[in-house]
């Protein structure tokens, strides 16, 4: 699972639907790998508009990584040069850095998915559907 | 031909056997791509901006091969374990996820620029155990993915509905959830090649459905209208000989017509 993806997935249980902890989904014990991919900028900068930051920030601290900048970069070109290496980090951070195996837990519910060869696991108990 | 939905659930029917079966056969892989390209097509998405997908059943990654040939960046779902795996061996680009769509899909509002699904969501028409109940989970599906899409976002689904009734409930369920669109039968005529395309918009939004070379299917709704208010506006002496008719190509005993045959009988009778 791509790092990009983390910033989307929320819990699917219908009592965490209106809560506000059921996204970003806690990353515990979690193995990364990275897999190169393909550049588009023009991707990245059409995705950039609808991150949540701030979940990326969290979901990078519980994998363990701090040095994200706290504020969102905005408005990059993607032909602009100076914007390159912005765009060149957030490439490698989104799309090359990849959840192989690991635990996610919804705040709200604490339900534990687990992801195993870089597929998440979310069907659900009877009891939950 | 049997239909699978009426063999096992999908997560037991598409084991190892079966989702190598699907995958390699080259007449699946033609059909599934000729599918996607078709569904692509309804989507109308601008070509020349990139897109986010998300392919509902997305199996072994046929479909989301034509995705990424494309352009597209995608996201899959499927409930079968073996065909993600398959697509797993098959190194396809997208994120893969492993969830029943008739528990909703697992992703916040507004992440999808559009969503397709090719021959799979007749599945969610079937009741598997006895606690599960289709009606909820097509509303469930079609709720959180109606969420899931943007503004605007779109929704084009192939699939195999087994009879009318099928059709009928899942429309009723996407329009309950806020989408607005219809179907779409592609070679209505053939029998074979029939497809149903559901074609759904989350929204209003700049860029229309491509619908080049649908035909409305007017008469055919006029016709249903017609046969109930026929009903209602029918004499009682055509009721009769409906009925009579009815009767005599049941092979029953039925009175000739006559000039009396459901006259009014006079008071003093």
């Amino acid at each position: 699972m791509k790092f990009l993806t983390t910033n989307f997935v929320k819990c699917p249980i219908k009592g965490c639907q209106s809560s506000l902890d059921a996204f970003p989904l806690k990353y515990e014990e979690c193995q990364l790998a990275q897999e190169e991919q393909e550049y588009n900028p023009e991707f990245l900068c059409h995705m950039l508009e609808r991150l949540d930051w701030n979940a990326i920030l969290k979901v990078a601290h519980d994998l363990g990584n701090d040095s994200l900048p706290p504020t969102k970069p905005e408005d990059l070109d993607p032909i602009m040069e100076d914007d390159q290496a912005i765009l060149k980090d957030l490439h490698t951070l989104l799309l090359e850095t990849q959840v192989v195996d690991g635990k996610m837990v919804c705040k709200n519910c604490q339900h534990i998915y687990y992801i195993k060869n870089s597929i998440p696991n979310f069907l659900l108990p009877p009891h939950l559907c | 031909m049997s239909r699978p939905e009426q063999i096992a659930p999908p997560e037991v029917f598409y084991n190892d056997t079966e989702s190598y079966k699907y995958t390699s056969s080259t007449r699946v892989q033609h059909i599934q791509a000729k599918m996607t390209l078709r569904a692509l097509e309804l989507l109308n998405l601008d070509k020349d901006a990139p897109h986010f997908l998300l392919d509902l059943g997305c199996g072994s990654g046929l479909s989301g091969e034509i995705l990424t040939e494309e352009g597209y960046n995608w996201i899959g779902m499927d409930i079968s374990a073996n065909m993600l795996a398959t697509a797993l061996d098959r190194e396809v680009d997208g994120d893969l996820f492993l969830s029943d769509l008739g528990n909703g899909v697992p992703f916040r509002a507004g992440t999808f620029d559009a969503a397709i699904s090719i021959s799979a969501i007749q599945w969610l028409c079937n009741a598997d155990t006895a606690n599960v109940d289709p009606k909820k989970r097509l509303l469930t599906f079609f709720n959180t993915l109606y969420s899931s899409l943007r503004r605007g976002g779109k929704f084009v689904a192939q699939f195999y509905p087994m009879n009318d009734s099928q059709t009928e409930s899942i429309l009723g369920a996407a329009k309950i959830a806020g989408f607005g669109g219809g179907l779409i039968i592609d070679d209505p005529e053939s029998k074979r090649h029939k497809k149903y395309y559901l074609v759904l918009t989350a929204g209003m939004s700049e860029r229309n459905i491509n619908l080049e070379g649908a035909e409305m299917d007017a008469p055919e709704i006029k016709k249903k209208i017609n046969k109930k208010l026929r009903r209602k506006l029918e004499t009682s002496k055509e009721f009769v000989n409906r009925k009579k008719e009815t009767m005599r190509r049941r092979g029953k005993n039925v009175a000739n017509d006559s000039k009396f045959s459901a006259r009014k009988r006079r008071p003093r009778f």
